[in-house]
């Protein structure tokens, strides 16, 4: 059903109908709407769950951990500095093996403080074993949810997610969605089928320590789990599409990129600025397309290297920045298109919320063609001195 | 998968380790001066020390590493710490 | 040999030292709360000599996280239990380095928010696990690794944080000290812990041969000592009212002090009378609080 409605209530509105037993969760900006949404189902009984106010991210995630060992259904949701503070249980979740899926509301990292929108908080924790999956708009945010509890469950993979949205960019905006029914989210989610969890009739040991000569093997494991998602994640998107009519099977989304010369790559709601902004270099004659990067981790190299592999030049958009380094899906990128010739200019732009217009999108390219990149777009003069 | 899913195990495999190779001293149980007051077994950091039909002490030396504290504890001095010969 | 009826739920192999007042502790609360218990352990001497992949001591539902975190995944637990309507008990252990600092967030949130379920503390009074480093709960003038006797110094500088009180200002329903070396009596107050609904505390006195320097034999005996002396008190509080308080004939602090290494410095190379007497002040306080000492009828 259509609804006019904002993008951190369609996620609350997904995640009750994704039935979670348990939810613990802290507040933070900008993804308190859909916290506030979903205790308030709770207060008035429209979802059956264990709404737990916890006293801080470290121990939102922890909760979950436990709840999700126990054998159910959980979620949560952060950013920024929340997700920071979760560093060390977000690790822990991943190498536990538990399917815990998490909304991250994309917020930059302080210091400075910031309030406002860029992926540095999720894209930092791509080391940790959780599955990254990127929304373009309300409408992906909100069905990335239902996916992502597919996938994340699914006894091959065994692994947590986040779904990123753009903090207030997407979460606090209003679009037009299509809200799933409880009956149609059932069909596509079945109840929550535990691979192992803590029960006295078959007691378990969870969380051993792991010496020298067995670490590394357990690493291998979660690493061999997390690549599996590339396919498990296209099957899980394919069935999506075939019920409700909406395709993200795709790690990875092509738009007018059949000719293009200059293919820009991005992750997020930048990719609907870019779509417009192609749309008129199109009109005005310039060959672009726009590579969407949906999956962040597993990263689709593969996918990555065929999607490009016609072009002549390529800019990234990375609204990130690894402090001393590079923008870290340009190394991802360039990492993908090793041993060809293609040149890969890597742009570091809507740092802290900073606003990024179709105009900037044209300028870009215009440096991009100048064989002008690795460089932050739009910075104050003050500092260019 | 190989291994358990998670680093995770089910009861049982502590048992291989058998700590009894960590002894220096080792208990000898003197029924005839035991009451089967049980104060033994209770203190037992190891839980290696079972009992017979007469509800006397049976030690497990597999896992017993010599603490001392059976002897310690035992109200009727029905236990001597001895060192052991390897 | 019937090994079941020996090592109950708590099996041998497990790797703490002989005389390991912390795997007496362990035997001794799975003995009282029994098979439908999930145990959720902190980081620490007690998940480290019972876990090391692939082998565990552990015969019930058990689950390691973080070394801060064990109140918070107790929360969790707890309230996935409660989903699914399902009975186990929740016991959430952890050293005192887990409980009295590090985990002093989870555990405070998980009491404020009254979950149901059990906190036990096995009060080592050191961070035993990473080589005897100091902790919130290391008695005054102890010295460990980072609060070292020396030239200038006579070791910790602080009393004991007290814990209990602290939780019981939470408004936990039930919390207890005990000690290992009165096992009937930790037994009896783990089981009255598990049956009273919210959060319960427990903070069981587990004396270290090899933090605090004694033969592994005397681990009773030391415990016994701190209680006879009045440094350590066994009492009970319901509803935040001390109810049950064990008293003692008692003994002079110095004949606890004198029996570990970590408390050597008091005596050699020659007896520090102040100090002492500094000791002695904190353990009459205790018996002035609680009201510990038996009068003996002249």
């Amino acid at each position: 059903m259509l609804q006019i409605t904002e993008g951190s209530l369609a996620v609350a509105d997904a995640v009750g109908k994704c039935r979670p037993q348990v939810i613990a969760a802290y507040p933070i900006t900008p993804q308190t709407h859909i916290v506030e949404a979903l205790a308030e189902m709770v207060a008035n009984c429209t979802i059956d769950a264990e709404y737990i106010t916890v006293e801080s991210e470290f121990s939102a995630l922890s909760a979950c951990l436990g709840a999700s060992a126990a054998g159910s259904r959980v979620y949560s949701a952060t950013t920024s500095q929340g997700l920071a503070l979760m560093f060390e249980v977000c690790f822990n979740c991943a190498g536990m093996r538990l399917p815990v899926v998490m909304t991250i509301a994309n917020r930059a990292m302080g210091a400075p403080l910031s309030i406002w929108n860029d992926q540095q908080d999720s894209i930092s924790l791509r080391d940790s074993g959780w599955l990254q999956f990127y929304a373009e708009d309300n409408q992906e945010a909100t069905d990335l949810h239902y996916l992502a509890y597919r996938v994340s469950e699914d006894h091959n993979i065994l692994l947590p997610s986040f779904v990123c949205f753009d903090g207030f960019i997407l979460s606090h905006t209003y679009e037009p969605v299509d809200i799933l029914s409880q009956e149609e989210a059932d069909r596509y989610l079945p109840r929550f089928r535990p691979f192992q969890r803590l029960d006295a009739d078959d007691p378990i040991s969870f969380g051993l320590f792991a010496a020298p000569d067995y670490y590394m093997e357990f690493r291998y494991e979660i690493d061999q789990a997390a690549k599996k998602a590339l396919s498990v994640f296209p099957k899980a998107g394919r069935e999506f599409a075939e019920l409700f009519g909406r395709d993200y099977s795709g790690l990875v989304e092509s738009y007018r990129m059949e000719d293009a010369d200059c293919a820009l790559v991005a992750m997020g709601s930048l990719c609907g600025t870019v779509k417009d902004a192609i749309d008129d270099l199109r009109d005005a004659g310039r060959k672009v397309g726009l590579l969407k990067i949906r999956t962040f981790r597993p990263f689709p190299a593969e996918e990555v290297k065929k999607a490009l592999s016609g072009v002549s030049r390529v800019a990234v958009l990375d609204k990130n920045i690894s402090l001393g380094s590079k923008g870290a899906v340009a190394l991802e990128v360039k990492d993908a298109l090793y041993g060809s010739q293609i040149p890969v200019h890597d742009y570091i732009i809507g740092l802290g919320g900073r606003d990024v217009q179709k105009k900037d999108i044209a300028r870009v390219v215009t440096l991009a063609e100048e064989g002008r990149g690795d460089l932050y777009y739009g910075l104050r003069e003050e500092v260019l001195k | 998968m190989a291994l358990g899913t998670g680093c995770t195990a089910r009861p049982g495999k502590s048992r291989n380790n058998r700590t009894g190779s960590w002894r220096v001293f080792k208990p000898a149980f003197i029924h005839e001066r035991c009451t089967s007051c049980g104060m033994c077994r209770i203190v037992c950091p190891e839980g290696c020390i079972g009992e017979n039909e007469e509800g006397l002490p049976v030690p497990d030396y597999d896992y017993c590493k010599g603490c001392g504290l059976c002897a310690e504890e035992c109200p009727s001095e029905a236990i001597e710490m001895k060192k052991e010969e390897k | 040999m019937n090994d079941k009826a020996a090592c109950g739920l708590f099996d041998s192999g497990h790797r703490a030292c002989g005389g390991c007042g912390a795997a007496m502790a362990a035997r001794l609360m799975l003995d009282a709360a029994g098979k439908d218990t999930i145990i959720v352990s902190s980081t620490g001497c007690m998940e480290v000599f019972s876990t090391p992949y692939p082998e565990t001591a552990w015969k019930v539902p058990w689950i390691h996280s973080l070394f801060e975190n064990n109140s918070a995944v107790a929360s969790g637990i707890v309230a996935a239990l409660a989903k699914q309507g399902r009975k186990e008990r929740v016991v959430a252990i952890g050293g005192d380095g887990a409980t009295f600092d590090i985990g002093i967030l989870c555990l405070s949130g998980a009491f404020e928010r009254g979950h149901d379920f059990t906190y036990i503390c096995y009060d080592n009074e050191a961070y035993m696990n990473t080589g005897i480093q100091r902790s919130g709960a290391t008695p005054y003038d102890a010295s460990t690794t980072t609060s070292p006797a020396g030239s200038c110094s006579f070791g910790n500088k602080r009393p004991k944080k007290d814990l209990p009180l602290i939780l019981a200002a939470h408004g936990a329903p039930y919390v207890a000290t005990a000690s290992i070396a009165y096992p009937p009596d930790f037994k009896k107050k783990v089981e009255k812990a598990i049956n009273t609904p919210g959060p319960c505390y427990i903070q069981v006195h587990a004396p270290c041969c090899t933090g605090w320097g004694f033969e592994g034999e005397k681990t009773i005996a030391i415990g016994k000592l701190a209680i006879e002396t009045g440094l350590w008190v066994n009492y009970e509080m319901e509803n935040g009212v001390v109810t049950k308080v064990k008293k003692v004939v008692r003994k002079p602090v110095e004949d606890y002090l004198v029996e570990q290494k970590r408390f050597r410095h008091l005596f050699k190379p020659k007896k520090n009378e102040t100090e002492i007497a500094k000791i002695q002040a904190l353990a009459d306080r205790n018996a002035e609080k609680f009201g510990i000492d038996i009068k003996l009828k002249k």
